[in-house]
Order: structure tokens, then sequence, then C-alpha cells
């Protein structure tokens, strides 16, 4: 009976050293962060460690970050596989600049009421020359800030 | 210091005013801030906060797009001009004819809006065309 109880005793300790030979999963974790913490890319991606499989999540600017990052991790001592699932932002929609022509058009009809004012449109930019009153320049800005200019070019003198 | 600094007052407003589908980029050394105010008084704030940075708007750097929300449901708007009567146009465009006219403070029936300068309406006399939306002010 006593033999057994020995032998079981030296058979649990031997299986529990063998594990802790290989590294933990915390350990892991904690090895990986470090790597996460020094690289500004890598500062809003987040890793979780299960059995030496390591687990990104958050978001990454762009894909070759997400594949830097990828690489990064698989080196680090213990990580036996990696599973990524950050994302990559969409691309910001570059502004809409309007044609001249319906743009003429539209600086047309913005500007009609204000009979000081004259515009011309070259290349999507609208120049503005003449007078205006202060108190009806925002209300002229606003219109045609809204038709998709390329940039406003405004050297009128405010009464 | 960059256009993003320059109007950062501006931006930081716009996203704490509940300004919905923000958007700021920079292209060829111009900022454009594109943008749905909740409302007109937003929108007004948001000018006056442009204002501060750039008194008359002279600076050629910023291009400012914001829109206001306008419910759906929307059926009838005011004549807001400054105080001449609104013309309707057959179609959308001041080179279009003139088939009738708005009196200012006019209440009249939002027919649909055809972009967003331009809306089609109908006067209470059966007047219908497109008149500048600039003008016209969505009645609650």
């Amino acid at each position: 009976m006593k033999l057994t109880k020995v032998f079981l005793a030296l058979l649990v300790a031997g299986t529990v050293s063998f594990v802790s030979c290989k590294p933990k999963d915390a350990d892991v974790k904690a090895a990986i962060d470090k790597v996460l913490v020094v690289n500004p890319d890598f500062t809003n991606a987040t890793v979780t460690v299960t059995n030496g499989v390591a687990t990104l999540a958050g978001e990454v600017k762009d894909d070759a970050t997400k594949t830097a990052l990828e690489d990064a991790v698989k080196a680090v001592k213990g990580v036996k596989s990696v599973v990524d699932n950050t994302s990559v932002p969409a691309p910001v929609a570059p502004p809409v600049i309007a044609a001249d022509d319906p743009l003429t058009s539209a600086v047309k009809d913005a500007t009609k009421d204000y009979p000081g004012v004259m515009a011309t449109v070259n290349d999507g930019v609208i120049s503005l020359t003449g007078t205006i009153e202060k108190s009806k320049l925002v209300k002229l800005m606003q219109a045609l800030n809204g038709l998709n200019p390329k940039s406003i070019d405004n050297k009128l003198t405010v009464k | 210091m960059t256009l993003t600094e320059k109007y950062k007052p501006l931006t930081d407003a716009a996203a704490a005013s509940g300004v919905s589908d923000l958007l700021v980029r920079e292209q060829d050394n111009v900022l454009y801030i594109d943008g749905v105010a909740p409302n007109g008084e937003v929108k007004d704030q948001l000018w006056a906060k442009y204002g501060e940075i750039d008194p008359n708007f002279t600076g050629g750097d910023l291009v400012m797009d914001i829109k206001t929300s306008i419910d759906a449901n929307v059926t009838k708007v005011k004549v807001t001009t400054e105080s001449s009567n609104l013309n309707i146009r057959k179609g959308p465009g001041t080179d279009q004819p003139i088939v009738g006219k708005a009196a200012h403070g006019e209440v009249i029936t939002l027919v649909s809006r055809a972009n967003e300068q331009w809306w089609q309406v109908r006067t209470a006399d059966g007047e219908e065309g497109y008149a500048y939306a600039q003008y016209l002010t969505p009645e609650a």
C-alpha cells in the first residue's frame, strides 16, 4: 500500500515537473506584451495565449503592420502558432471635387444674390473678388463650401 | 502648425456637438471637413468657430461642408430670405425661367429635395417648381 502511494506521488511530481518545463501561457503572453509595447504600431493590438496559441485582436493601421505584427509574435519563444484577428481600418474616402462645369453653374446660383461679388472657377478652385457686407459673408461662404470645391480663394473686401 | 492643428478647435467642436458622418482629411494643403449637423444651430455654431480661427475666411486652406440633418417627414418649409421674395423656377438652376414667387416668411410645401442646393416646392396658390434651399428652413 505504502509503496504504491510513494510511487503515485513520484508519478505526480514527475508529471508536474515535465509540464513546467514548457513555457506557461501567462509567461508567453507577458513576453508578447513586451513586444507589443515597444512598437508604437502595435499598441492597439492585444493578445491572449492558450496552450501556446497566440490570438491577436485589436486594430493595426495597415496590412504591412499586420504582417509585421504576426511575424514578431511568431518569433516569441513558446508561441506555437498565431491566430490573427486584428483588423485594418477602411481607408478614408478622399474629398469629392466637383468638375468645373457643374461647379461654375452652382457658383453662379450661389452668388446671384450678392451683386458686389465676382466669382470664377478654375480647376475646382473658386476665386472671389469684389466686396461684401460682413453680415452676408458667412451665408455666402456656407453656400460655396457646400459645392465641393477644391478650395476657395477669397479676396473679397469685407465692408 | 499643421492644418489639423490649426482647425482642431473646430473639429473638436464638431465631434462634441453631435455632428454625424464627420470626416476630416487633408489633401494638397487643404483640410476638408464633412459632416451632418443635427440642426441649423449647430451648423451656425461651427461656422462661428471657423470665424474665430479665420475671421473673413481668407485662408483658402479649409473646405467645410456641414450639412443639416432634415427629418424625412418634413413637408413644410419657411421662406427665410433676408427680406425679398423667393423665386420659384422651372428647373434647378438660376438659368431656369421663374414660374412663381414665395413671400418672405411664407410657409410652403416641400415636394422633394432634388439636390443639396435646389428643393422642389409648391406654394398655397399651387405654383410648383424649384427654389434655392439656402433660403428655406424646415418647419418642425
